[in-house]
């Protein structure tokens, strides 16, 4: 759920300074061990970095855990022609794409409200924020009530000024938005508060400036806000990006990838695989998935940072 | 800022106050309302699925119902939960301190590796299956602590790039006075480091206290079984079994919210500071 970036490496503060660097040796060593590492590296090793390793191994085989046949390819042949599977792919990609721009965009709406003079603010942040701390399993199962298409609060709602409610979550075409949508609705919080930090962080100087040059509102989001929030968009993208494309709790809780399969995503296809025994199968939707999200969201990293730095 | 607004302003203020709780209100609101108002009706009032009064209050009766249903689970599950969050986060404080004390004061050329490694724990999906291989090879699948050592892994990394962040700010000249003192390397960080950290490790705590106690994902596939459920696994088996019982099932999910909400009304300034701490530029 939560994951902070630092953009960029470099970021280490000051720099050391000169002394610590000049009594580097037996005496940087004394003072900092590299045995300080040990507990956190044995346990992230083992238990993150061994599974990973040998998941690109254990996906070129049909395994049963106690045995492996090595079949070469066949997993991911399997996985690109299977029609259940590619739908997973794809889903995945729309998923983590429209959640990802609705909380940008969102987001960003929401905080320049949110700091603006209006009544109740500290309230209403509250309020928009608390569902980022709910549980998800809790979420999605209260909005499979609220969706309910017979007689369910939101259509009857919808009945009431005229317009036909939906199948949200029934209606295969529909099912896959639904879930991005409460996915929206719980997440957006977190979108809004990074805005926040980034919109308050403006000096102030900015806008009295832009007061004197009469400057309309418009005018001070457009060419104070948004270029300057620059920093919160990066980390707003890549955060929903990772967690959109990963999602699965919200996806399993309401509609299970159904109906049929049209709602599936890639961990619901690992699950589901896993489920069934396929451990091969499973492992490659898992080499598929790290595939997916390191090949969007690297160099959506890398290229955010240098557009940053270039301003 | 403010200097003297002007009438057309002032309305201008209050009419957008108005719209903005009136619609996110009814946005975020509504959902809560709906869960509370439904754990407190009768059985055929709730499986109506209405935003209504409820006509009849049933708390306790809920209340009681939902903790004896099967045996009690629920109390075994949150027993469960809380040594899962507390361990786990309790774990990764101290592992995570410790690396991003040497990470931050003792630059090398194994630190762009390491920062690599600390980066990827972010952004690489767990390998499920290959990860329960490895907890079944050390005869630690289906444990609790195989399920604690897990979730230290998965964010761990999160924990050491807040505290790497924080450190920047204790000032090195304690380390060297320290080291004067005749302090070796433990002393120094549990006597004087630690202590410091104690405004990043409150953050830290609260951060992974709740995305560990709602986490669904790896307790459902690395510690299966019923007498081992953490909250949020009995709340999906609760869905499927007890289907047109929904005043049970949303005095379950009201039950389930409320830690998150007490540690939101106590932290919620760590909480948005520990979520937010990557959107500030320098």
């Amino acid at each position: 759920m939560t994951t902070t970036f630092e953009p960029a490496t470099s970021r280490e503060g000051p720099a050391p300074r000169p002394p610590g660097r000049i009594r580097s040796g037996v005496r940087a060593g004394a003072r900092y061990p590299y045995w300080f590492y040990l507990p956190a590296a044995v346990v992230y090793l083992v238990l993150f970095i061994v599974p990973t390793v040998v998941s690109f191994f254990f996906s070129l085989t049909r395994w049963r855990l106690i045995d492996w046949e090595f079949i070469g390819f066949e997993n991911f042949v399997m996985f690109f022609r299977e029609a259940a599977l590619v739908t997973g792919l794809v889903n995945t990609l729309i998923y983590g794409v429209l959640t990802s721009a609705a909380k940008v965009v969102l987001g960003l709406l929401l905080a320049v409200l949110l700091t603006s003079n209006i009544v109740g603010r500290d309230f209403l942040r509250s309020m928009v924020f608390f569902p980022v701390l709910v549980s998800t399993v809790g979420v999605g199962l209260t909005f499979e009530a609220l969706m309910d298409p017979f007689g369910g609060v939101i259509n009857n709602a919808l009945e009431a000024v005229g317009l036909p409610g939906p199948g949200w979550l029934t209606n295969p075409s529909y099912a896959l938005l639904s879930v991005a949508l409460v996915d929206i609705w719980k997440g957006v919080g977190l979108a809004t508060v990074i805005y926040i930090a980034g919109i308050v962080s403006i000096p102030r100087e900015y806008f009295e400036a832009a007061r004197v040059d009469g400057a309309s509102a418009w005018d001070n989001f457009r060419y104070i806000i948004l270029p300057l929030a620059r920093p919160a968009t990066t980390t707003v993208i890549i955060l929903s990006l990772i967690g959109g494309l990963r999602s699965f709790d919200l996806i399993w809780t309401m509609t299970g990838g159904g109906p049929g399969f049209t709602s599936d995503v890639i961990a619901s296809v690992i699950y589901k695989q896993y489920q069934a025994g396929f451990y091969g199968l499973s492992t490659a939707g898992n080499v598929v998935l790290f595939v997916v999200v390191t090949a969007i969201v690297v160099p959506l990293f890398w290229w955010l940072n240098r557009k940053e730095a270039e301003l | 800022m403010t200097r003297a607004v002007s009438t057309a302003a002032r309305w201008r203020r209050f009419g957008l106050s108005a719209v903005s709780m009136a619609v996110l209100g009814v946005v975020f609101l509504v959902p809560f309302a709906f869960v509370v108002l439904a754990a407190v009706k009768t059985r055929q009032e709730a499986s109506l699925l209405q935003l209504t009064w409820p006509t009849e209050w049933r708390i306790a009766q809920n209340f009681l119902e939902v903790l004896s249903a099967r045996d009690y689970l629920l109390i075994i599950a949150f027993t469960n939960s809380v040594i899962l969050t507390v361990s786990a986060v309790a774990i990764s404080v101290i592992l995570a301190a410790l690396a991003a004390f040497v990470l931050q004061r003792r630059p090398s050329r194994w630190n762009p590796l390491i920062n690599m490694l600390v980066l990827s724990g972010l952004i690489i999906p767990p390998a499920v299956v290959p990860t329960i291989w490895v907890l079944d090879g050390i005869g630690l699948f289906r444990t609790m602590l195989g399920l604690i050592l897990v979730e230290v892994a998965f964010g761990v990394s999160f924990c050491i790039l807040l505290f790497r962040a924080f450190l920047i700010t204790v000032p090195r000249e304690l380390d060297e006075a320290a080291v004067l003192d005749g302090a070796g390397p433990l002393r120094l960080f549990f006597r004087v480091i630690l202590p410091l950290l104690r405004p990043v490790i409150i953050t830290v705590v609260v951060v992974q206290s709740v995305t560990i106690y709602n986490d669904f994902v790896n307790p459902l596939y690395f510690l299966p079984g019923e007498q081992n459920a953490t909250v949020q696994l009995t709340l999906f088996n609760f869905n499927s079994q007890y289907s047109n019982q929904y005043n049970l099932l949303f005095m379950d999910i009201l039950l389930i919210m409320i830690p998150p909400l007490v540690m939101f009304l106590f932290f919620s300034r760590q909480i948005v500071a520990g979520m937010t701490s990557g959107a500030v530029k320098g």
